[in-house]
């Protein structure tokens, strides 16, 4: 009965055709008739009002339609709830071209509609404004004293902050045998997907709008449109099957959406506004922090006190966390604990989720502190995390549904040849190169959100699979039809799922490496319901063999339906809805997650990255020659598409180790390298030798599926690996990301 | 911004008449002389393939071939090129048929979302007809202008270096 089954099966991307094609379709790709072009204009002022706004001579340019601007802006609506997205922070949110206030540098200040897009950027530097500016604070360092806790709110639930202090967190540090005590500092980051944020927007009369949007979320950008602009929600429709790359910027609708919508509405025609690269760096952004580090331990080992204190950035209007603090009691026991979150309100736009926020930035401290300390206890670094190893989550107090950290540790340190490794910094050399090896731990969330699925079984055999997900590039349209197909006894040619559609049945956000366990165990619950329907069905026929046979006493394999008693005897699903007179038979079911059962249990996922760096001693450059990362993430559905997950979250980490940072200039308080020259992410030629394992991990617990995702758990350990290679190459601990070759000549 | 520069046109612009050969088509165009042949293959010949991910010749998404060589498309006026053989990654196919690097990228999962893999895919065709990378390395160091944010860096020079060492390329 697992003859045909393809869940587990390396496949290829079942859209991989229409990407290497160019046939692929995004946001700003759609041919639409009679389109006028948007260019947005940013503020170069970063705190103040607008008090003169001269577009006469934008107008007067031939082709230019209209400059809206907060002066002659339709009507909206007036509540912030309205503008509530379901990501959105506590707070007030941002709301574009709403008075003359600016808030932020690069905040869109105006939009110029033209015939054609070169017209429209040609004009918006023909709009005259006036200013009065504002003294401002964009500096994080400069601000500390503003550090308070976050209000909490409707994001809270997902970001609850860290637990409160446990035992003597002070004493227990001050008389403790061996301690580290250290400060790490991280800066700006931007999400940088290679696709501009775009939309375009078909104004289809009587209210009614289709929307081709860049967005993690159709139905999520679909309710901020539809309350906004006060439309009913049938009339707005957002359309995403493509999205160039996102890693949580499309979590929020973004502000060419809005203005893109504004435009189309006022006007009554069709539009496309596309954001250039420097206003990429306009909105969301993860934030900077500067964290306080205090761990100790016995002379074993054992750790005795876990200190971990986090001051991270948000904006003046909303007050945006990550979870941060809490990761260190969730991986290691300790009787005396002391977690703070706390924030600095700055003149900058408000930050946003970005692959593993919090967690990233967390367990790099973490793991770096981890790392000294197992120095001076001389414990090797590894031994250290199996001493203080765990199966239950110190922070709940509640076992993990599964955890397979130690066979990845093992698996990860044999393949690397972890045993190869002379404890001595600067002992290992290649030729002009200090060679240096490190490793880390990683661990992460393993989300799951409500979703809703539409199975439909047609006359010719096709199973149609309906969810307003999108496909971020993950591999959900592939891993999707894996498991509908298993569910159903079907090939992969005979499912089609369709999804990046606001009209299907509901998703939440594609973010949290959620979307596999969420749309995935609705798929398995909506089958369960589909395959009892056939089989109704089917006993409903003259004579028919199923008459007395129940749920369990069917299986389905290549199309058909069978008695397991006697699998000869058996219809196929065409000749069901054949006799359902050619009508699909069809169904729509929910899958949640089993709160009840697994408030006892802790959730997560969890990896070991191994790294070695070659680092030039005259120089200083540091170069990544190879890493392993092993991770156990529950059951891996596609270890193809799983493993490419993983292998980019692994160049994410040596990128935030390395390469990436938004520099800040706080007199100006603008970004200075807001563009893809300046703004280092890693190119081929810093791509090293990468190898991903994924450890057995069954669980029984989790979910219908036993998956628990693979988006972001390859990033968390390596940015600490990475560091704490360094630091055996050179005996240099460098506590700021990224790790410039000047800090290590 | 008390700097007020006199608008450069208070008339429309004169179109031109440009000529190309695309994907093996003879294709006229009466375009603007300030629109680039990025702007040009996809909001007037709605060619899409070709992608826009900065628009400033740093990310590498819009490259194409333009006579067998690969260009960055945004950093060229569509008039500079009238009577040019350009190929964009409509045009790599033979049809039905995939070419060598496409199914190389499919089969080593070589992009994620997408959006940089016709760029990378025309690039890697550019450089395996310049005929200067040999090991590895060089193929990284000589693809390391394009992008790839998704990070299938590992992906794409595998499917590259098959082809090239495969000989299934022509």
């Amino acid at each position: 009965m697992e003859l045909n089954k393809t869940v587990g099966k390396s496949i290829s991307r079942l859209e991989g055709k229409l990407k290497v094609t160019g046939a692929a379709k995004y946001a700003a790709e759609y041919k639409v008739d009679d389109l006028l072009h948007g260019y947005v204009v940013s503020s170069p002022v970063t705190k103040g009002k607008i008090t003169k706004i001269d577009t006469s001579r934008a107008m007067a340019i031939p082709g230019v339609i209209e400059v809206l601007s907060h002066e002659n802006r339709p009507k909206l609506a007036w509540f912030d709830l309205q503008y509530m997205d379901m990501d959105a922070p506590p707070g007030t949110v941002f709301k574009p071209l709403y008075d003359e206030n600016i808030l932020y540098n690069g905040q869109p200040i105006a939009l110029v509609v033209a015939r054609d897009f070169e017209t429209a950027r040609y004009a918006s530097a023909q709009i005259d404004f006036e200013f009065e500016e504002e003294i401002f604070q964009t500096c994080l360092e400069d601000n500390l004293d503003k550090a308070r806790p976050a209000k909490k709110g409707f994001a809270t639930a997902l970001k609850p902050p860290p637990p409160p202090p446990t035992g003597e967190f002070e004493t227990a540090f001050a008389n403790a045998a061996v301690k580290v005590e250290s400060e790490f500092q991280h800066g700006t980051e931007h999400h940088n997907p290679i696709e501009l944020f775009a939309t375009t927007t078909v104004y289809e009369g009587k209210g009614k709008l289709t929307i081709y949007d860049k967005t993690q979320g159709t139905i999520n950008n679909q309710l901020f449109v539809a309350n906004i602009f006060g439309l009913r929600y049938k009339n707005v429709r957002v359309l995403a099957p493509f999205v160039g790359g996102a890693f949580g910027s499309g979590l929020r609708p973004q502000y060419q959406l809005f203005l893109c919508v504004m435009a189309a509405l006022h006007l009554k025609q069709n539009v496309r506004v596309v954001l250039d690269r420097k206003q990429m760096f306009s909105f969301s952004h993860r934030p900077p922090a500067i964290q306080k580090m205090r761990f100790a331990s016995d002379m074993n080992g054992r750790l005795t006190a876990l200190g971990h204190e986090v001051v991270a950035e948000t904006s003046n209007f909303e007050d945006y966390t990550e979870p941060t603090a809490s990761w260190s009691h969730r991986l290691y026991p300790a009787p005396n604990t002391l977690f703070k979150h706390k924030i600095v309100p700055l003149d900058v736009y408000t930050p946003m989720d970005m692959r593993a926020p919090g967690g990233s930035t967390a367990l790099h401290a973490i793991e770096c502190t981890m790392d000294e300390l197992s120095y001076k206890l001389k414990i090797d670094p590894l031994e250290l995390r199996l001493i203080n190893y765990s199966d239950v989550d110190q922070a709940s107090k509640k076992p993990y549904t599964s955890k397979a950290l130690r066979e990845c540790y093992l698996q990860a340190a044999e393949k690397f040849g972890w045993k190869d490794r002379n404890p001595e910094p600067r002992s290992m050399k290649r030729g002009n190169k200090l060679v240096g090896y490190g490793m880390a731990t990683g661990i992460w969330d393993a989300y799951q959100f409500p979703a809703r699925v539409q199975l439909m079984m047609n006359s010719d055999g096709l199973l149609v699979v309906n969810n307003a997900t999108t496909d971020i590039g993950t591999g959900t349209l592939t891993v999707m039809t894996q498991i509908a197909a298993d569910e159903l006894g079907l090939s992969l040619e005979n499912v089609d799922f369709r999804y990046g559609d606001s009209k299907k049945p509901f998703s939440m956000f594609q973010g949290g490496s959620a979307i596999t366990s969420s749309t995935g165990v609705a798929i398995v619950v909506a089958a369960r319901a589909l395959r009892k329907k056939l089989l109704k069905k089917a006993a409903e026929m003259n004579s028919s063999p199923f008459k007395k046979a129940g749920d369990e006493d069917v299986f389905f394999e290549s199309g058909n339906m069978h008695l397991k008693k006697d699998p000869a005897v058996m219809i196929s699903l065409k000749d069901i809805i054949a006799f359902n007179k050619g009508i699909p038979i069809k169904t729509t079911n929910m899958g949640k997650p089993h709160m009840l059962k697994l408030r006892k249990y802790s959730l997560a996922t969890h990896s070991a990255s191994f790294v070695e760096v070659e680092v030039d001693q005259d120089v200083g450059t540091v170069t990544v020659t190879r890493a392993v990362t092993a991770v156990a993430a529950g059951k891996i559905i596609n270890p193809k598409t799983a493993r490419s997950q993983i292998l980019g979250s692994m160049i994410w980490g040596v990128s935030k180790a390395l390469h990436e940072e938004t520099i800040m200039d706080a007199k100006l308080g603008k970004y200075m390298n807001a563009n893809l020259g300046e703004y280092h992410i890693p190119v081929h030629a810093d791509i090293g030798e990468l190898d991903v394992i994924f450890a057995d991990e069954k669980d029984e617990l989790i979910n219908e599926l036993g998956t628990k995702g693979v988006g972001e758990i390859g990033l968390v350990g390596m940015p600490a690996a990475i560091s704490n290679a360094i630091f055996h190459a050179t005996g240099k601990r460098i506590y700021k990301l990224p790790i410039h070759f000047d800090e290590l000549i | 911004m008390g700097l007020k520069p006199q608008n450069l046109h208070k008339e429309p612009i004169l179109n031109c008449s440009v000529t190309f050969k695309i994907n093996g088509e003879e294709r006229n165009v009466s375009i603007q002389p300030w629109v680039s042949l990025l702007d040009c293959l996809r909001d007037h010949l709605n060619l899409t393939g070709t992608k826009k991910g900065c628009d400033h010749g740093q990310c590498g998404a819009c490259t194409v071939l333009c006579d067998g060589k690969r260009i960055l498309s945004c950093l060229t006026l569509a008039v500079m090129k009238d009577g040019a053989e350009i190929t964009s990654v409509e045009g790599i196919a033979k049809g039905d048929d995939l070419h060598p690097i496409q199914q190389a990228f499919i089969d080593h999962d070589a992009f994620q979302c997408g959006y940089c893999t016709p760029g990378q895919i025309c690039s890697a065709i550019g450089l395996l007809n310049e005929g200067k990378a040999g090991s590895r390395e060089e193929v990284k160091e000589l693809m390391s202008g394009n992008l790839c944010r998704c990070g299938a860096n590992v992906g794409i020079i595998d499917a590259i270096m098959q082809v090239k060492d495969g000989g299934s390329y022509e």
